[in-house]
């Protein structure tokens, strides 16, 4: 194919009529501008919503890297066009564009697209159809690319079967170099056997999931018979994709400095990937494992060519519970040593609730303000606590906030959620009273009444490859019940009402994202029918709309017997077909249905880095093992040499 | 926390550099907090040693005056540095523009000498990009106006929509060609933008309709002399 023409000059009147032009224009510094004809394997990478939101995305961030390292490869970004871009491109005819030239999306071999959450699928179809891209998979020709879905929302991707052409679970570094090779190949053989020819390549890896070579069948009450592959050769389940050494991967070296704004604004360096803590509800923690540590000197590196290549003054300890990494005293210790008396500022997102995170907060607020801390304890009693295997006491949680105030910290932020498989509305009334305690605590040992405890509560939407898999998700009417009469409780509480916050979402959007969780392919119309009706951008309460989905709903589920509550709050029993029952996440299903037994049983797990492995099957099933410190290494010394003439 | 002192006063800057840049392109959409963002990753890529604000949160000390807007493309901005050390301001004009995005390039780098850059800039001269509207509407629109004493335009502000005269600030305006006026403009409050004037056009010659939002570039920014801009770097 021969190198497409810039859309900017058709795009550029558009911009000036549009709010906050500067997220399409590109040219950021990091971007990387290749040329056309150089480059024989082509990708977008889209984040399917705002730039604002998509550019900071970790994932997108490496792949963008890893892909544009190999010189034979070019990959460009696209985001979402806002609304008032949109309808202005289809009425100038200025089609879906990537941000480096310019070019047309439908031009490129390979859409990747990036789905942290399952609230981006409309925007998906929205910017294929933006694209000039045929939106069911079936409908694609050999010249149309290849739409490959990818991120955590992907552990199940059958509502989004039908658009896709594929989808990876996992780990993205090393399979989307693999697939760019097969298709390298595939384009210099001359195409053999077209796109379905390199579709069962692709199958053929056992990493890739193609979902047309599936067939589902129903039995008459609406669960799921049997997933079963169509073709000969394609493998029964597909694995997902695990890096094993994280020091050899780097990345990001040199992230692109966005010129807008964006919801993050700092140079995150993943510390470790994976987590072991066994929190039911969490599908990151189940799907990632195992745990694999990054050495203390390659993060003290990467903080050193990120912070150099991009002038940002912000660095994020990131993973999944960053107190947990083996090293982690001496990693915050000895960045905040080399960074002591500069502007640069260190922060450690998730972080457990125990006194030890104080000591860690404490270092990496060194020469700043000690504002406030966060902990989640995610239930409101000990009880539920031990139903959702988060191991928090009321006296850990109390400790550890009492250090905090005697250090001179004067604000709490605690996250819980709501709707919890076994949870009464007295779990939920529990937070009001810890609050209180914690208020309390502060007082006294602060001696100020100037102490703020701030609660910020979600409702859970169960997801695929948890324990929680076959829990019923708990209705909006209810979640909103149980957080007014906690709302109404803290406002009744005299003495420490005044000094609680209360932060909550209504039930609704959890509800739409628990039916897109868990769903199976008869959700796909439903996505398309919100789409068609005109819903994009649902991850945004200003855009999101409930009533849209639940019409489309009722409208594209007719005669399917099955509907909203079926798919959300129904429980499921254990020898149901579960619609991602042939996608490997590495965990024995035998193990997590005993879990969700012990769950109900409110019996706890412990961490298998610390105690012994619980068969929970990753390790076995995909052949890997926990990597983990302490290396007893150190952060390199920077050499540095400024030449200021 | 609260009784915590804030860290120590930062010293003041040893060196005042004033820079000129232009903003082309794809950086015309740039806004002005986009390019402040910009410029303080560069400089810190750059690691031009810049003198700090004092407090809890330092700034680097940077002043932006009469920043064009968003969407509007220039050849003449700028930006007075205040440094820790002191630098060769050719050292500076090198490494950030080796920093800055594209379409943002720095054009000249001089020590701080003089009045403010904000007394010093008082005028601008802007070429308005008016595509679709015939040329004879064109210069019966400026003539209108350029006759006229007074007169009003709308526009929408955060406060509502409010009403003030364009016509004291005009200097000059003239037609350049089929679709290109010529704009000086003294700035005053409000400041009246090339936006205004071309609302200001279309409500005194209704045939004046543009076939799509007029693009601006604003050419030079310096002193008034009277009868043209002066340079505001020198002298």
């Amino acid at each position: 194919m021969t190198a497409p023409a810039s859309l900017f000059e058709a795009l550029e009147p558009l911009l000036a009529q549009v709010a906050k032009p500067i997220q399409y224009v590109g040219g950021e510094v990091n971007s990387v501008h290749k040329a056309w004809d150089s480059t024989e394997v082509r990708w977008v990478l889209m984040y399917p919503d705002l730039y604002e939101v998509g550019q900071p995305n970790q994932g997108t961030a490496i792949l963008y890297e890893v892909l544009n390292e190999l010189e034979w490869v070019m990959a460009e970004r696209t985001f979402s066009a806002a609304p008032d871009l949109a309808a202005l491109m289809r009425q100038a005819g200025v089609p879906q564009f990537t941000l480096e030239n310019h070019l047309p999306v439908s031009a490129f071999d390979v859409i990747g697209v990036s789905f942290a959450t399952e609230l981006g699928y409309t925007n998906l179809l929205e910017a294929l159809d933006l694209a000039g891209v045929p939106l069911h998979a079936a409908e694609r020709g050999d010249d149309d690319p290849l739409v490959i879905g990818g991120g955590h929302a992907m552990y199940n991707p059958e509502p989004m079967a039908t658009f896709l052409d594929a989808a990876v679970l996992g780990d993205g570094e090393q399979v989307s170099v693999a697939i760019a090779s097969i298709v390298r190949r595939w384009k210099s053989g001359g195409r053999p056997g077209g796109r379905e020819g390199l579709l069962k390549q692709l199958a053929f890896t056992g990493e890739v999931y193609v979902p047309s070579f599936y067939d589902v069948t129903y039995v008459p009450d609406g669960r799921i018979s049997s997933v079963t592959p169509n073709r000969p050769g394609v493998p029964k389940r597909v694995r997902k994709n695990t890096l094993m050494d994280l020091d050899e991967w780097p990345y990001p070296k040199a992230p692109v400095v966005p010129l807008a704004e964006t919801v993050h604004e700092r140079y995150s360096a993943e510390i470790f990937r994976g987590c072991s803590r066994g929190c039911r509800f969490c599908q990151a923690g189940m799907v990632s494992r195992p745990v694999r540590e990054r050495s203390i000197d390659v993060i003290g590196q990467m903080i050193d060519t990120g912070l150099r290549s991009t002038g940002l003054e912000e660095v994020g300890l990131l993973s999944l519970s960053s107190a947990d990494h083996s090293e982690i005293g001496q990693v915050t210790k000895q960045l905040a040593d080399r960074y002591a008396g500069s502007n640069v500022s260190l922060s450690l997102p998730s972080t457990r609730v125990d006194a030890f995170n104080i000591d860690l907060a404490n270092e990496l607020s060194r020469n700043g303000r000690r504002s406030g801390l966060t902990f989640a304890p995610e239930g409101g009693s000990e009880r539920l606590r031990r139903v959702i295997n988060k191991q928090v006491s009321e006296d850990d949680l109390l400790a550890t906030v009492s250090a905090a105030f005697g250090q001179g910290w004067r604000s709490v932020k605690l996250y819980f959620m709501c709707g919890l498989p076994t949870e009464t509305e007295e779990d939920v009334l529990g937070i009001a009273d810890l609050a209180a305690r914690v208020v309390e605590v502060g007082r006294q040992v602060s001696g100020t009444r100037d102490i703020r405890c701030t609660v910020s509560i979600g409702g859970f939407v169960p997801k695929s490859h948890t324990p929680f898999q076959w829990a019923g998700q708990a209705p909006p009417d209810v979640i909103d019940g149980r957080l007014f009469a906690l709302r109404d409780k803290i406002r009744a509480d005299r003495r420490y009402g005044r000094s609680i916050g209360m932060r909550y979402h209504d039930g609704r959007p959890g509800q739409v994202e628990g039916l897109l969780s868990r769903g199976d392919r008869r959700v796909g119309p439903v996505i398309e029918h919100v789409w068609r009706s005109g819903g994009v951008l649902d991850g945004w309460s200003e855009h999101f709309s409930y009533d849209r989905w639940v019409a489309a709903t009722d409208a594209a589920l007719a005669g399917t017997g099955v509907d909203l509550a079926w798919y959300t709050s129904r429980e499921r029993d254990e020898d149901e077909v579960l619609p991602w029952d042939h996608l490997d996440a590495g965990l024995a299903r035998d193990w997590l249905w005993a879990d969700w037994q012990d769950a109900i049983g409110e019996h706890e797990v412990d961490d298998c880095r610390w105690s012994a492995c619980y068969d929970c099957g990753v390790c076995a099933e995909l052949d890997t093992s926990i990597q983990m410190g302490p290396t007893g290494r150190t952060l390199i010394p920077l050499a540095r040499v400024t030449g200021r003439a | 926390m609260g009784t915590r002192q804030p860290p120590q006063q930062q010293a003041p800057p040893v060196q005042k550099l004033r820079l000129e840049y232009s903003k082309r392109g794809r950086a015309r959409f740039a806004s002005h907090r986009d390019f402040a963002r910009a410029l303080e990753r560069a400089i810190r890529r750059a690691e031009i040693p810049m003198a700090y604000s004092s407090g809890f949160s330092p700034h680097p000390r940077i002043s932006y005056p009469n920043a064009a807007p968003t969407g509007a493309a220039s050849e003449c901005e700028y930006v007075e540095l205040g440094l820790a050390l002191v630098v060769e301001p050719d050292w500076v004009q090198r490494v950030l523009g080796e920093a800055l995005p594209l379409g943002l390039d720095i054009i000249r780098v001089v020590p701080a000498e003089g009045p403010s850059l904000t007394e010093r800039l008082q005028a601008s001269r802007w070429l308005i990009d008016v595509v679709g509207v015939p040329r004879p509407v064109m210069e019966q629109a400026v003539a209108s106006l350029m006759g006229a004493e007074h007169v009003l335009v709308q526009r929408q502000t955060k406060a509502g929509v409010r009403e003030f005269d364009v016509r004291p600030a005009v200097l000059a305006l003239s037609v350049v060609d089929d679709r290109t006026l010529d704009f000086t403009g003294r700035h005053e409050v409000p400041l009246v933008r090339a936006d205004d004037v071309v609302s200001a056009l279309a409500g005194l010659v209704p045939a004046f309709v543009l076939a799509r939002p007029a693009l601006v570039t604003r050419l030079a920014q310096g002193p008034w002399l009277g009868d043209s801009i002066g340079d505001p770097l020198v002298g």
